[in-house]
């Protein structure tokens, strides 16, 4: 008897096994695909470079003969980490969204009726955004130099974890929406009614001190200024701001006069991603 | 749990040459051993339900499907097929009854119940942007395709409907027929117990529909693999076993086509002789119910095919044609539900006649 036993906890532990290892293959399937077709539509990559660079030339330029140079620092290099979270957040709500074309082209249903759990499906799909958010926003960095913004590897590292939690955050909150969204004319309405607001109003683009009282609060509400923020956090660190600089384009959030730690910022987007990880995993195509 | 995904090991098969693609091909093969386990019907159906709010889309129907059979499932539009399919695939709740697939329960045990199953949609549901190959390898992870057998699975697949040289090739640039036919290889990459097809041929060319029925009895041929079907072209529903007629949500007529075709109405043989009067005296005294018509004779007979030497031999006169005609599936469609099916395809892809001389036994 107790060989059997033994027999059938082993072999339940086995099934156990691979269990989660056919979990893990969904997931890197489901990213797969996610890169595969993201490589395949070039224009796509060159689209989501367009609108960050022109954003980045004209506002930068133009915004900085207006705010002028405090101790050689200007307001292209303020806003630098801006855009690249720009690029980030666009590419990774984008790629979640395909889910909507997934469902016009019915390969949603493909998905959803395979025996696999609904959370593989959109952990693959969200870590195959983050991926390619990671990486658009990693190529913006090449425009550094040209804006006068110092890099070290250890700062690009950074750049990059914080990218990738970001575009993690952004891509589970993306799967969310696309999977309320049924019709494709609903796309444009959440670009317009979420995304746009949620980039203008989250500091990527102007400093968050000195703000009017209703502007200050709406950015402190949006959770993509807590993402924004230490990623403009590391870049000044290695900048050699002088103190009047760092004073004009300071850093950090502050709620009531309090500054959040940089940690705490990062644990807020984290609560985010988890938050909406599972509000995406829920949404996900539930049978009729 | 892992035993579906063994791959049929159903031993050599002789060659299949596809050149009888009528119902009893069934009976020229092997369908019995790989899935052949101790559940014996492949799918039982016991008063299953589905309203939407107030629409009663499937009215309480059973059914058996045994294992190995071509089940389709003929009814117009809105008849409460493609819900019938949605509950037996887990994607829609029954509102009352129950349903098991491969022995298990469709409400009970989902997943075990998807992974026994393949399944093809009414509407398409293939990546245009990837490659065949690229669809059918995101197919084999997720029904867990063991990592060792996907290569031999897509290639015998793909080997099945014809797309082999295809294979690297984007789904963008296929027609509708070969993406049609990508998508039932796909169904059948797991070895599934039950294959689901909803309308298969839709939309495609006669000559593209004979080729998918080519692959359809493959399928079942070669993998012994249970088909459930549904279509509304009449002419279809003959290359299945049995036939199971849908409309307005309840079953209204559910047997073989002959059987369904012999409800209906006696074949009937048709002589042109040389002397008709004569002919039809020499059968009426021999027992057969006779009509002379203008130009021929018309004779009532059961079986009208094995009947017809004697018939021959009764009439007792030089024949100069002989012609069985027996009530197709738009007769048995009208008869059980007094209306003609709404789409049905205007010509018959055979002659009745030849069909029922040439493959019947
Ligand atoms: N999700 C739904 N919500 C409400 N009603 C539905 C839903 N799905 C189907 N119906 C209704 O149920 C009935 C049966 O539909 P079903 O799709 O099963 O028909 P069908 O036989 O597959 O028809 P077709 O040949 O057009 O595919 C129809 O009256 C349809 O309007
Ligand atoms: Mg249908």
């Amino acid at each position: 008897m107790a060989a059997v036993d033994i027999l059938v906890g082993s072999a339940r532990l086995s099934d156990e096994r691979n269990k989660i290892g056919f979990e893990l293959r969904t997931i890197a399937m489901v990213w797969k695909r996610e890169l595969i077709r993201f490589m395949r539509t070039k224009t796509r990559i060159l689209s989501s470079f367009v609108q960050p660079i022109l954003f980045l030339f004209v506002l930068g330029y133009g915004m900085t003969s207006l705010v002028g140079t405090t101790g050689g620092f200007d307001f292209k290099k303020f806003v630098f980490p801006g855009i690249v979270s720009m690029t980030v957040v666009t590419t990774a709500i984008f790629s979640a969204i395909s889910i909507v074309w997934d469902r016009e082209f019915g390969f949603l249903r493909e998905m959803l009726v395979a025996p696999v759990s609904r959370g593989a499906l959109v952990f693959g799909k969200a870590l195959g955004g983050t991926t390619i958010a990671t990486i658009q926003g990693t190529i913006m960095l090449a425009l550094a130099p040209l804006i006068g913004v110092h890099l070290t590897v250890l700062l690009v590292i950074e750049v990059i974890l914080l990218e990738a939690l970001m575009a993690f955050a952004l891509t589970t909150f993306g799967v969310f929406v696309a999977s309320r969204i049924q019709k494709m004319e609903g796309f444009q309405v959440v670009m317009q009614l979420v995304l746009f607001p949620m980039i203008f109003l989250s500091g990527a683009l102007f400093p968050l001190n000195g703000l009017p009282v209703w502007l200050a609060v709406i950015t402190r509400i949006n959770p993509l200024t807590y993402a924004v923020d230490p990623l403009r956090h590391v870049v000044f660190a290695v900048q050699n701001m002088p103190p009047a600089a760092a004073a004009r384009f300071a850093t950090g959030v502050t709620i009531f006069g309090n500054t959040i730690p940089v940690i705490g910022e990062i644990g807020i987007v984290v609560v985010f991603a988890v938050i909406f990880l599972g509000l995406a995993i829920r949404g996900f195509g539930k049978p009729d | 749990m892992t035993e579906s995904y063994d791959s049929a090991s159903n031993g050599p098969r002789p060659e299949n040459r596809f050149d009888d693609l009528l119902p009893n091909a069934r009976q020229n093969t092997g369908v019995s051993t790989a899935l052949d386990k101790n559940v014996p019907v492949a799918i039982d159906v016991q008063g299953i339900e589905k309203k939407y709010g107030e629409i009663e889309a499937v009215k309480g129907i059973s059914f058996q499907v045994e294992r190995g059979e071509v089940f389709a499932f003929l009814g117009p539009n809105g008849a409460g097929k493609t819900t019938t399919i949605r509950m037996l695939c887990t994607l829609a709740r029954p509102t009352g009854g129950s349903a098991k697939v491969d022995g298990f329960d469709v409400m009970q045990q989902p997943t075990a119940v998807r992974r026994r199953i393949g399944l093809v949609f009414q509407e398409p549901t293939l990546d245009q942007q990837l490659t065949a190959e690229e669809n059918l390898q995101f197919h084999a992870v997720l029904y867990r395709v063991p990592r060792d057998q996907v290569e031999e699975r897509i290639e015998s697949v793909l080997r099945l409907v014809d797309l082999q040289d295809r294979r690297k090739d984007l789904v963008s640039t296929f027609s509708g027929g070969m993406a049609r036919r990508l998508e039932i290889a796909r169904g059948m990459l797991h070895t599934p117990a039950v294959l689901f097809l909803d309308e298969p041929t839709i939309g495609l060319d006669p000559q593209t529909r004979a080729l998918m029925w080519k692959d359809v009895l493959r399928l079942r041929n070669e993998e012994g693999v249970t088909i459930f079907l549904t279509t509304h072209y009449m002419d279809e529903a003959e290359y299945a076993d049995r036939i199971a007629i849908i409309d307005h949500g309840t079953i209204v007529a559910l047997d073989t086509p002959d059987h369904l075709k012999k409800m209906v109405g006696s074949d009937t043989v048709e002589l042109t002789t040389s002397n008709n009067t004569l002919a039809s005296s020499n059968l009426e005294t021999q027992g057969f119910s006779v009509k002379v018509g203008d130009e021929n004779v018309v004779v009532f007979a059961d079986n009208g095919e094995s009947q017809v030497t004697s018939i021959i031999e009764a009439a007792g006169v030089p024949i100069q044609n002989v012609r069985v005609h027996r009530p197709n599936l738009d007769d048995v469609f009208l008869h059980f539900t007094g209306r003609q099916i709404r789409e049905g395809p205007a010509e018959r892809s055979f002659p009745m006649h030849f069909r029922n001389f040439g493959h019947r036994r």
